[in-house]
C-alpha cells in the first residue's frame, strides 16, 4: 500500500460531522478545501444540503450520498469522480447516490470543465477522502467491537471482524467516526486492489437523460421569468447606430425592445413570439472597423506565413547552416479556416439582478469565472452573485468564456426583470468565438542518411494568440529548430475550441512529418520511433513529453493495426500526438468504395495512465475521433464583409452516422496517475486520416475542410453506408 | 389567438397559441414538456424529434394547426418509467456524453424500429443519419438501435 500524506494540518480538518434532524448523521468531506478554517455549515433537513459544497454523507441506514463538483458537459466528470471515492472507501457502487455540487469557491478548487484537466487535479483528492473516511470508520468499529483495526476489513460498505463473524454497515459507525482524528497518514490502495476504478461503470444520469427529465439550461422556466432574445451586429466591425422597434413591439406577445452595449434585445412571453417579432425590429447598423472576408484572411496568413515579422518560441542549434548542409529539403504549407462550436443546445442563460445581489442559472463549463465577471460588470462584491450550473448540452470550449452570461445579467439589470436569454442556432453559429484560422509553413532538412537535422515551422494565425506548440514532439530531438508565430488582431472573436490549436496544427505536422518520411525513404512509423529513440539518448534542449510513454503507444498501434503488414485494398495513415498530458497514436484505413475512398477504420492506442471508467473513457475517444474527422472533412465558416455565411445545419456540413469509421481502442496498461480524456484523441485524427486518404488518391490532403479536395473531382466522398 | 386541443402522451392539453406556432414550443413554452429539444429549428438535426400518429415528425417545423386531433407522443410520453426496448438499450450501451440529443436520438429509432423490426446495419444508418450527435456518439447508437431490435422481438 502507498500512503498519502497529510501535509497541511488544516487539511486535517476536511471532515466534519453532524446530526440530522430525525437522527441522521453526516459525514461531510471538504474534499477539495482550500481554505479549511472555514467550517461547513451543516444544518437539519433536506433543504439545507444545497448549501454544503462537495462532501459525502453517509445515512445511519448506510446509504452514501457523495456530491460531484465539476460541471458536466458530457466528459462523463459527474460519474467518473465519485468513482473514485467509491474505490479508496470500498463503496457499493449501485448503493451511492450521486448529487452534482453546487458552485463554491471557498470548499472547492477548479470547479471547470476544460483543458483536461479535471481528473489530473482532482485525482488524489478523491481518493485521500475516500480513504480517511475508510479509516476513520474501521477506528470507530475497532473501538466499539473492541478489536484491533488491523483484523477489520471492508467491502461494499460493509466491516467485518473475521474472527468473530461481526459484520455492520458503514452507516453503524457514521456518528462515532466523525468525532475522531484524523491519522497522520492515510493509506492509499494499491491499483491492483482497484474493484471500481478502471471497470465498466454507466452515466449515473442515464435514464433522467432518457426520459427527458434532465434539466440543461435551456430548460429553466422560473416564475415571473421573461424571455428574451438578442439582436447582435450581423457582422463583426459593425456597431449600433439606431433601432426603431415599434413595429416590432405591436406583435403578439412582445412586451419591450431595447438597446445596450451594441445589442437589441427583445422581450416577450414566448419564444416563438420573439422569433417572429425580432423580424420586424428595424435596426441601422454602422461601420466600426474594417468588415473582413476569407480571401481576405487567405491573403493576411500568406503573407504573414512568407515574410511576416514572427516572434521566436524556441530555437535550438543554427538552423541556417543545417539547411545549407542538408541534401534535401522539404517544404509545405497547411491551412485551416474558422469553425463554430455548434453544441447542440445553443448558449443560452437565465440572470434575475437585483438592487443588490444577483442570481444566474445556465450552462457554463466555467461558473467560477461567470460569476466572477457577473460580479464585475454589475460592481457587486462576489459573494453576492450566484451562479448555479446545469448540465450543458455540449460546450467543446465555447461556455468557458461568459459573454453569454454576461448579456443575461445586463438585460435583467435594464429590465429589472428576472430573464432567459435563448440564442437561437443563427445566433450561436454567427455570434462569434470560434477556432481561429491559422496557416503553418513547416520546413525540414535532411542529411544523407534520410534524417532530420533541421525543423521550422512558421505559425500564423487569426486572433488565435500563440498559434505554435513550439515544445511538441519532435522538437527535442532534433538538433536544429526554429519555431516562430504570429498573430493578426482581427474584429472577429476566436477561443478555445476542444484542443486549442493542436485541434488542426497535430494533423497538419502530422501529415507533414508523412512527407518527410517520404522524402527520407523511411516507413513512418520508423521515423517517428527512431525520434523517440532520440529524445531519450541525447534529448536536445528541454523535452516536455516522456520518450518511453511515445514508444509504447507507436508500437502499440503499429502492432493492433498490424501497420507493416500490406492489406490488398487499404490504404493505411499513421499519426502519433502527445497533448493535454495524454499519448495517442492512431492508424486510419481507407478504401475505395466506386473509386471514392472512404475512411473505414481507425485504430487508437492510447496511453491515460490509469483508466478511471472504461465506459466514459471509450465514449470520450471514440467521440474525439469523430468530432476531429467531422471538424476535417467538413468544418468551415467562411466570411463577406464581416458576416458569416455559414449560419445553421443546411449551410455548415456536420458529421452523421453515415460517414463514421470503426473505432479500434486499446489502452497502455500501467499505475500513471490518470490524465485528461476530454481532447487528446482529436488532434492526431486528421493527419492520420489525411495520410491515408493520401495513400488512396495521392493528394495531400494540407488544407481543411477536406470535402474540397473530394469536390474539386479529384477525388469523390463516399459513405460509409 | 386560437385555442388548441391536442392529444400528447395520451392526456389533452390545451394551448392558446398563434396557429403558425411550432408544436415544438407549444411543448416547451406552453405545456412544460422539456424533453423535446431545440437545436436548430429548419429541421436538419432531429433534436426536437417527436411522434406523431407513430410517425416521428420534426416538432420545431410542424405548426400546431397542422396536428389537429394527432396522437402526439413526446419522449415523456414513450414510456411510463424508461422501460421501453430502446430507452433500456440507451442505457445498456452508456450512449450518452452531453445527453442533449438523445431524446431526439430514441425518439428516431422508436418510430423506426415500430416500422422495420429487424432492421440490416444499412437501415439503421440510413434512419439515424437524420440526428446529430455533437459529442459523436454515433457508434453506441447505431449498436443501441440493434439491441433494441433484438430485445423488441
Amino acid at each position: 500500500m502507498s500512503t498519502s500524506k497529510i501535509a497541511s494540518p488544516n487539511r486535517r480538518q476536511f471532515l466534519k460531522t453532524t446530526t440530522l434532524a430525525g437522527g441522521g448523521l453526516f459525514l461531510s468531506f471538504d474534499l477539495f478545501s482550500k481554505n479549511s478554517s472555514s467550517r461547513m455549515k451543516v444544518q437539519s433537513g433536506e433543504a439545507d444540503l444545497v448549501h454544503f459544497n462537495s462532501y459525502l454523507s453517509i445515512d445511519p441506514d448506510g446509504t452514501v450520498t457523495i456530491f460531484s463538483p465539476n460541471p458536466e458537459v458530457g466528459q462523463g466528470i459527474k460519474t467518473s469522480f465519485p468513482m473514485i471515492i467509491a474505490e479508496e472507501l470500498d463503496l457499493d457502487w449501485k448503493k451511492i447516490k450521486v448529487v452534482q455540487a453546487p458552485l463554491d469557491t471557498k470548499r472547492f478548487e477548479r470547479q471547470v470543465a476544460g483543458g483536461s484537466r479535471s481528473t489530473p487535479h482532482s485525482w488524489k483528492r478523491l481518493r485521500e477522502a475516500g480513504a480517511s473516511a475508510r479509516n476513520l470508520l474501521l477506528q470507530a468499529a475497532s473501538a466499539q467491537w473492541k478489536v484491533p483495526m488491523d483484523q477489520l476489513s471492508t467491502s461494499m460498505g460493509m466491516i467485518h471482524h473475521k474472527a468473530t463473524g461481526k459484520m455492520e454497515h458503514y452507516g453503524a459507525f457514521a456518528g462515532a467516526a466523525a468525532k475522531l482524528d484524523l491519522p497522520k497518514e492515510i493509506p492509499l490502495k494499491d491499483p491492483s486492489q482497484f474493484h471500481t476504478i478502471g471497470t465498466w461503470v454507466k452515466g449515473v444520469d442515464n435514464m433522467e437523460v432518457f426520459t427527458g427529465k434532465t434539466q440543461y439550461g435551456l430548460d429553466i422556466y422560473k416564475p415571473g421569468m421573461k424571455q428574451a432574445m438578442i439582436v447582435r451586429a450581423p457582422a463583426f466591425g459593425l456597431k449600433l447606430k439606431s433601432v426603431n422597434g415599434e413595429a416590432a413591439k405591436s406583435m403578439p406577445g412582445i412586451e419591450e425592445v431595447v438597446s445596450f452595449n451594441n445589442r437589441v434585445a427583445i422581450i416577450g412571453k414566448s419564444t416563438w413570439e420573439i422569433m417572429k417579432a425580432r423580424k420586424a425590429l428595424n435596426i441601422e447598423w454602422q461601420k466600426d472597423t474594417d468588415l473582413e472576408s476569407s480571401e481576405m484572411h487567405n491573403k493576411i496568413l500568406s503573407d504573414m506565413i512568407g515574410s511576416g515579422k514572427m516572434e521566436t518560441r524556441r530555437a535550438e542549434g543554427n538552423i541556417e547552416q543545417a539547411f545549407k548542409d542538408a541534401v534535401k529539403t522539404v517544404e509545405s504549407e497547411f491551412q485551416c479556416p474558422f469553425i463554430p462550436h455548434n453544441s447542440m443546445e445553443p448558449m443560452n442563460f437565465y440572470a434575475d439582478v437585483r438592487e443588490d445581489s444577483a442570481e444566474l442559472v445556465g450552462p457554463t463549463q466555467n461558473p467560477e469565472s461567470a460569476r466572477n465577471a457577473v460580479a464585475r460588470l454589475l460592481n457587486l462584491s462576489q459573494d453576492k452573485v450566484n451562479v448555479v450550473f446545469t448540465r450543458m448540452g455540449g460546450g467543446f470550449g465555447r461556455r468557458l468564456n461568459s459573454d453569454f452570461a454576461l448579456e443575461a445579467a445586463e438585460l435583467s439589470k435594464l429590465i429589472k426583470s428576472p430573464v432567459k436569454v435563448t440564442w437561437s442556432r443563427e445566433d450561436d453559429m454567427t455570434g462569434g468565438i470560434y477556432r481561429p484560422a491559422c496557416k503553418y509553413k513547416f520546413k525540414a532538412g535532411l542529411d544523407a542518411n534520410g534524417n532530420m537535422i533541421a525543423f521550422q515551422l512558421r505559425a500564423a494565425g487569426i486572433n488565435s494568440g500563440n498559434p505554435s506548440r513550439e515544445n511538441n514532439f519532435p522538437v527535442g530531438a532534433i538538433d536544429h529548430v526554429l519555431v516562430e508565430s504570429s498573430d493578426y488582431k482581427s474584429p472577429i472573436t476566436t477561443g478555445p475550441w476542444r484542443a486549442p490549436i493542436t485541434n488542426f496544427l497535430a494533423g497538419a505536422e502530422q501529415i507533414f512529418f508523412d512527407e518527410v518520411a517520404e522524402a527520407a525513404g523511411k516507413d513512418p512509423v520508423a521515423l517517428r520511433l527512431e525520434w523517440v529513440a532520440k529524445a531519450k539518448a541525447k534529448p536536445v534542449g528541454k523535452v516536455l513529453y516522456e520518450p518511453d510513454r511515445f514508444k509504447a503507444v507507436i508500437d502499440l498501434v503499429a502492432e493492433k493495426s498490424q501497420w507493416f503488414k500490406k492489406k490488398k485494398g487499404v490504404y493505411k495513415g499513421f499519426s502519433v500526438y502527445f497533448a493535454h498530458s495524454t499519448y495517442v497514436a492512431q492508424v486510419a484505413e481507407v478504401v475505395k468504395v466506386k473509386g471514392k475512398p472512404v475512411v473505414k477504420k481507425v485504430y487508437c492506442a492510447v496511453d491515460c495512465g490509469i483508466l478511471v471508467n472504461q465506459s466514459g473513457a471509450l465514449n470520450q475517444i471514440v467521440g474525439s475521433v469523430v468530432d476531429g474527422m467531422g471538424a476535417a472533412m467538413y468544418g468551415r465558416l467562411t466570411f463577406k464583409e464581416g458576416s458569416p455565411n455559414e449560419t445553421n445545419f443546411d449551410k455548415y456540413r456536420m458529421i452523421r452516422m453515415g460517414e463514421i469509421p470503426d473505432v479500434e481502442v486499446h489502452f497502455v496498461k500501467n499505475t500513471i496517475d490518470p490524465t485528461g480524456l476530454g481532447e487528446p484523441a482529436l488532434p492526431p485524427v486528421s493527419g492520420a486520416i489525411g495520410n491515408a486518404l493520401y495513400r488512396a488518391t495521392g493528394i495531400r490532403y494540407r488544407d481543411q475542410p477536406f470535402i474540397d479536395y473530394m469536390n474539386e473531382g479529384k477525388a469523390g466522398a463516399g459513405q460509409n453506408m | 389567438m386560437p385555442m388548441y386541443n391536442l392529444n400528447i402522451n395520451g392526456k389533452q392539453h390545451k394551448a392558446e397559441v398563434s396557429d403558425d406556432t411550432p408544436l415544438l414550443w407549444v411543448l416547451r413554452d406552453h405545456l412544460g414538456l422539456l424533453g423535446t429539444k431545440y437545436a436548430c429549428g429548419i429541421a436538419t438535426c432531429g433534436a426536437c424529434t417527436v411522434h406523431l400518429n407513430g410517425e416521428a415528425i420534426r416538432s420545431c417545423v410542424l405548426p400546431v394547426s397542422s396536428v389537429g386531433n394527432a396522437q402526439v407522443t413526446t419522449i415523456e410520453g414513450l414510456s411510463a418509467n424508461g422501460e421501453h426496448p430502446v430507452q433500456k438499450a440507451w442505457d445498456e450501451v452508456d450512449v450518452p456524453q452531453c445527453g442533449y440529443c438523445q431524446a431526439g436520438q430514441i425518439m428516431t429509432a422508436a418510430a423506426f424500429l415500430k416500422k422495420n423490426p429487424n432492421p440490416s446495419d444499412k437501415e439503421i444508418v440510413e434512419a439515424m443519419n437524420s440526428n446529430i450527435c455533437r459529442c459523436g456518439t454515433y457508434h453506441r447508437i447505431k449498436d443501441a438501435v440493434k439491441i433494441a431490435a433484438k430485445n423488441m422481438k
